[in-house]
């Protein structure tokens, strides 16, 4: 166990996290219907920041800027429908029980809350139970053309780890399609004049002027020109930092740098070291490999995970007779069988790798088998439900999966921590507002799958915009002129360390570190945890970066398009997340969800939290050593219990 | 690195939201399609008739001639002698009109789309028939100038005499002649290919779009390629293998 | 196996751009063609030189970020595929690769193979959308979509918004993606208020970033990473004319 002193210190716990008191079921209607409000007419003299385009700040500025108020929205891509959101492949979950299963709000908040293995908080998890039946008939009026029945009724599937069908979802390609549907609402506010794009551009830093976020510093990624931006309120939704392991199934360009430049300006950052493992994705190639390709959880409904029961093994997976497999999660979680969350999964997966029974290039794959839903469904119902993926799979790794196992491997996928943010969505910095993946949020350790985009959207078209109001009432805000003491040296500290990066002039590429911090992240922070790993990680960390500041090779100006420069500038940020994440597995020397210490487990081996010592959530203050700021979680309708899938 | 002023003020905030326009102008490049559509299915419909009639060949000399005479007095006595035909020629000339007009508008659009062009020279993805009908447009272009002169006006063909068809199409296809019945039978290839797509392209601006619809489209449009080509070589061929003389 | 590159360079919008050749030695068939430039950047970067500039994002296939025109065919040789999942087993050892920008004066390029696609954005901009403010909506089962309509909305729907039906077609015309909107749309009960507004809309945006005009040749749909069928441009044409001949 690590106590306070060695990497950290104790601060102050946080005492108030602004939540409704009340019955839960009542808490978002008491505060929409008792927060402050901001008359129409003056919410078009208050500007808001949104960074981030992707489900959450796309359907936020759209709403915003519907709601009145003026709105600058930024994105690194050349296109706001490009943000990563647009990846996510299975569905969204609302609590609509049109299957008459025996779902409701209840049950989707049960499950989350057990799901994210009782480190979230109760008030927020309900509100997003509550909120996600909105979002469906939001994403319909809006044309979003989700699968249906013959009846012309909307389908629903059930989805990793839930035992209701109340997964909506649009072929493989949900969050591609939710996605449009937000971008479209975006882009009808950017043409009725609400909402100012502006794309191929990167937050570099906060602007906070008497305590509050009063605008950011951007980055014209064609041009290079710094400039700033004022504004009475900032929201970031920039979405998680799962590239700090380099191979994720991240867009490459995702990263942590508005999130840390915030955090770096007095945002705490919450639970950094909850990171989901995704336990189906297209293994590892080789060195070249770039990232890794998720392959949707929804295979998992109709296929069978297994490995040879002996291990070196190497036959040709159909020359392994039946008796000679082992579906080893249907073994080891009857119940659930292969539908056992995703930490789970991935764990095991990791075992049988571990006891040398994997398949494929360095034994580090299992088989996920089709063969059997082939026989019973028949091949135009799997076409129908997975062509795609097949399709997707078969191009990156020339295997056709009708005929040969899909081989798949855990790889990192979300990130439960971020931005440590209240009730309202507020972060510790008055006037910064969190949403998505960017924040902390209401996964607590584990994420349910489709439940990212039913979040993303929650916070964006219903939660924030009516949480912000409260806010904004007070302004607007005394007005700032680029020449403020603080504004100014906000900007010409981005413009110094842009220098900075440039001058160093070694003889190493940008990618070369992150590769090589990926490497370390990977083996030490990865799926399993340990003391030893940890602070050896945190060691390596240190000499890497070191050695990054003095021979990292960045070619070209920065007045330019120069993709290398806008690499540095975001591997500079992972290298001090990864110490923070380090640093806060560390310390956490229990299990719960996608953080397993190898200290804290079953005699099963499975996760074994320990409710006494660590139910909280763990808000980082950034100085040197980091400051923990507990928040302490209590449980007034849930019982935490040891999950149990088996 | 370039200072700018903060952006705070700069935002219009209500900008006025344009009208939506509600029709598309003929000059909109779905309008030009149309023009071009149209006044195509106006050709093709003569074509078809045209090729209908050329067939009366392989009833003899005298029923041919008489088939050409009685085209001159269609709509009689309604209409005065040749009317028709000229009503005819103006429409089928406007429609000329219209369908280069068309034609060079996309075609110079084209060109200024794309200022700069592909060092490695584009593979054909889609069809043939489809890269084809600017310079195929043409060459039928060309071929229409002859023909007129030809069979219509008289000044090229060895008979020329308005009086005697027959006698005009077998002394123009005179096997001593073959590179005018060549030029011929290139020119209806190309109307074969410019039908091709032309139908099938047609149909679409016309606002076919389903997918059965388009699977019929296509064999209409083959159809009508293959319909056309085989109709209007087969005279110049009997000419030459002396069916018909 | 060995591959030589011909790639367009150009350093900045106005500046001139040339094709230079890349020799790399050691590509292994397992690589995407976005990891083989990865590897030239790379060695590029150590040698102090200027990497290749190129967009790309999720390289799954689905952000649209990337695109190339790889040995004149936009997206490479393999059909329904991105840059990003073009994998080399479809290249041979010894191959000449060139790889040019999408060409389009719409898409004027910012930097080697980095083009500006912004007109894109205009173009969804001037209504392809239907206007669903916040909190409108009534009950998502409140209006049941037949599933062929749902079924055609949603193979519509499937557009990147990668631009290779723009840099494939030969008269650059951008009306695939403009009707994969609007056919989008049109075919859900939700989209029909502003059906004919919306394509006219459009179809004026369209024409305005000086795309050129559509012949129906069918090449877009040839290297369209998502398949979109071209009747989708059959239902702009049919909302175009019937809106008109409606005169409303």
């Amino acid at each position: 166990m690590t106590y306070p002193g060695e990497f950290f210190v104790d601060g102050d716990p946080i005492a108030d996290t602004k939540a409704p008191d009340g019955p839960l079921a009542e808490r978002w209607t008491k505060r929409r219907s008792t927060g402050r409000l901001v008359n129409p007419a003056n919410r078009r003299r208050l500007d808001v920041i949104v960074v981030g385009s992707g489900l959450a700040g796309g359907s936020a500025a759209a709403t915003l800027g519907e709601l009145g108020y003026r709105v600058r929205c930024y994105c690194y891509q050349d296109s706001p429908r490009r943000a990563h959101s647009i990846a996510a492949q299975g569905g969204i979950n609302a609590a609509k029980n049109y299957r008459n299963d025996g779902d409701s709000v209840e049950r989707l908040f049960h499950d989350t809350i057990k799901g994210g293995d009782f480190r979230s908080r109760e008030s927020n998890v309900y509100r997003l139970a509550e909120v996600s039946v909105e979002i469906i008939d939001q994403c319909v009026a809006q044309g979003v053309p989700f699968a249906r029945e013959y009846g012309g009724l909307l389908d629903t599937r059930s989805f990793g780890g839930a035992q209701v069908s109340r997964t909506f979802y649009a072929r493989g390609q949900t969050g591609q399609q939710l996605l449009l549907g937000a971008y479209q609402a975006l882009e009808r506010q950017v043409n009725a004049g609400t909402v100012q794009m502006h794309t191929r551009h990167e937050m570099l830093d906060l602007i906070v002027v008497d305590g509050r976020a009063r605008g950011i510093v951007v980055r014209d990624l064609e041009t290079g020109a710094v400039t700033v931006d004022l504004a009475d309120a900032v929201v970031l939704a920039s979405g998680g930092y799962g590239n700090v392991f380099h191979l994720s199934t991240n867009a490459k360009g995702c990263n942590v740098t508005a999130s840390w430049r915030a955090h770096r300006k007095g945002a705490l950052f919450a639970n950094p070291a909850f990171t989901q493992i995704h336990p189906t994705c297209i293994p590892v190639s080789g060195d070249h490999q770039s990232k890794l390709t998720l392959m949707s959880e929804s295979l998992r409904n109709d296929g069978r995970v297994w490995v040879p029961s002996s291990a070196g093994d190497t036959r040709s997976p159909a020359d392994i007779p039946e008796d000679e497999r082992d579906y080893f999660l249907e073994r080891r979680y009857p119940a659930y069988g292969n539908l056992v969350p995703r930490d789970i999964a991935s764990r095991a997966t990791k075992a049988v790798c571990d006891d040398g029974r994997g398949v494929g290039p360095g034994g580090r794959g299992v088989y996920l088998d089709f063969a059997d839903a082939l026989q019973r469904l028949g091949r135009p119902a799997i076409e129908e439900r997975y062509g795609n993926l097949f399709e997707m799979y078969e191009r990156i790794t020339g295997d056709d999966p009708y005929v040969t196992p899909m081989r798949i491997y855990p790889a990192v996928h979300y990130t439960m921590g971020g931005l440590w943010v209240d009730y309202d969505l507020s972060s510790t910095i008055p006037g910064l507002f969190v949403i998505g993946e960017a924040n902390f949020s209401d996964h607590g350790a584990n994420r349910l799958g489709a439940s990212a985009l039913m979040q993303g959207l929650a916070d964006g078209y219903f939660v924030l915009p009516n949480t912000i109001g409260a806010y904004l009432a007070d302004g607007p805000f005394q007005k700032l002129t680029p020449k403020h003491p603080d504004v100014a040296a906000a900007r010409s500290g981005v413009t110094d360390r842009v220098q900075k990066l440039l001058s160093i002039d070694g003889d190493r590429s940008v990618d070369s570190f992150h590769r090589e911090l990926g490497k370390i992240m990977w083996e030490y922070c990865g799926m399993e945890r340990t003391d030893a790993g940890l602070r050896k990680a945190i060691e390596l960390i240190r000499s890497l970066r070191d050695e990054f500041w003095t021979r990292v090779k960045v070619p070209g100006t920065g007045a330019e398009l120069n993709q290398s420069l806008e690499r540095a500038g975001r591997v500079a940020d992972f290298f001090e997340l990864a110490e923070l994440m380090c640093i806060d597995a560390l310390h956490r020397g229990e299990s719960c969800g996608g953080h397993f210490r190898a200290e804290s487990q079953t005699p099963d081996g499975e996760a074994m939290r320990q409710d006494d010592e660590f139910s909280y959530v763990a808000a980082w203050e950034f100085a040197s050593p980091p400051v923990l700021h507990k928040e302490h979680l209590t449980f007034e309708y849930e019982t935490p219990s040891q999950r149990s899938y088996s | 690195m370039v200072a700018s002023g903060t952006r705070d003020r700069a935002v219009v905030a209500t900008k006025e939201s344009s009208a939506p326009r509600r029709n598309a102008s003929y000059r909109s490049t779905v309008g030009i399609k149309v023009v071009m559509a149209v006044t195509g299915l106006l050709f093709l419909t003569f074509l078809v008739l045209h090729m209908a009639g050329n067939l009366k060949i392989f009833f003899g000399a005298e029923s041919f001639d008489h088939y050409a005479h009685w085209l001159r007095d269609i709509g009689a006595p309604a209409l005065p002698h040749e009317w028709f035909l000229w009503i005819q020629r103006g429409v089928l000339t406007l429609a000329l009109v219209g369908h280069v007009w068309a034609a060079a508008t996309l075609a110079l659009r084209a060109k200024r789309a794309r200022p700069v062009g592909y060092a490695h020279r584009p593979k054909v993805q889609g069809s043939y028939a489809a890269r084809t009908m600017r310079w195929g447009g043409v060459i039928i272009f060309l071929f229409l100038v002859w023909h007129l002169l030809d069979l219509t006006v008289g000044v090229v063909n060895p008979v020329g005499n308005p009086a005697t068809p027959y006698a005009n199409v077998v002394a123009g296809f005179a096997p001593s002649r073959w590179p005018v019945t060549l030029f011929y039978a290139l020119a209806v290839v190309a109307v074969g290919f410019h039908v091709r797509h032309g139908l099938f392209s047609a149909l679409r601006t016309l606002g076919q779009r389903t997918a059965n619809g388009e699977r019929w489209a296509r064999v209409a449009a083959l159809g009508f390629a293959i319909l056309l080509c085989v109709g209007f070589l087969v005279v110049p061929f009997a000419v030459l293998v002396g069916w018909v003389g | 196996m060995k591959l030589t590159l011909r790639i367009w360079r150009q350093s900045d919008r106005e500046a001139r751009g040339k094709m230079v050749s890349y020799k790399l030695d050691d590509v292994s068939a397992d690589m995407s063609f976005l990891e083989v430039l990865d590897v030239l950047n790379e060695q590029l970067t150590t040698a102090g030189e200027e990497p290749v500039a190129f967009d790309h994002d999720c390289r799954e296939g689905i952000c649209g970020a990337c695109g190339m025109v790889i040995n004149g065919v936009a997206h490479g040789p393999q059909k329904l595929t991105t840059a990003c999942q073009l994998h080399m087993r479809h290249f041979k050892d010894g191959d000449t690769i060139d790889v040019e920008p999408w060409r389009a004066r719409a898409f004027p390029v910012v930097k080697d193979l980095v083009v500006d696609r912004g007109a894109f954005d205009k173009i969804i901009q001037a209504g392809g959308y239907i206007s669903a403010p916040t909190g409108s909506a009534p009950d998502a089962h409140a209006t049941p979509v037949p599933k062929p309509a749902a079924d055609a909305a949603f193979e519509a729907a499937a557009c990147i918004g990668c631009g290779a039906c723009v840099a494939a077609c030969p008269n650059g015309s951008a009306m695939l993606f403009t009707a994969a909107k609007v056919a989008h749309l049109g075919a859900l009960p939700q989209g029909q208020p502003e059906r004919a507004s919306r394509a006219a809309a459009m179809l004026h945006a369209h024409d305005e970033a000086d795309f050129g005009g559509c012949t129906n040749a069918g090449e877009c749909t040839a290297v369209c990473p998502k398949g979109i069928p071209l009747t989708v441009i059959g239902s702009l044409n049919h909302d175009i004319l019937g809106s008109t001949i409606r005169g409303r």
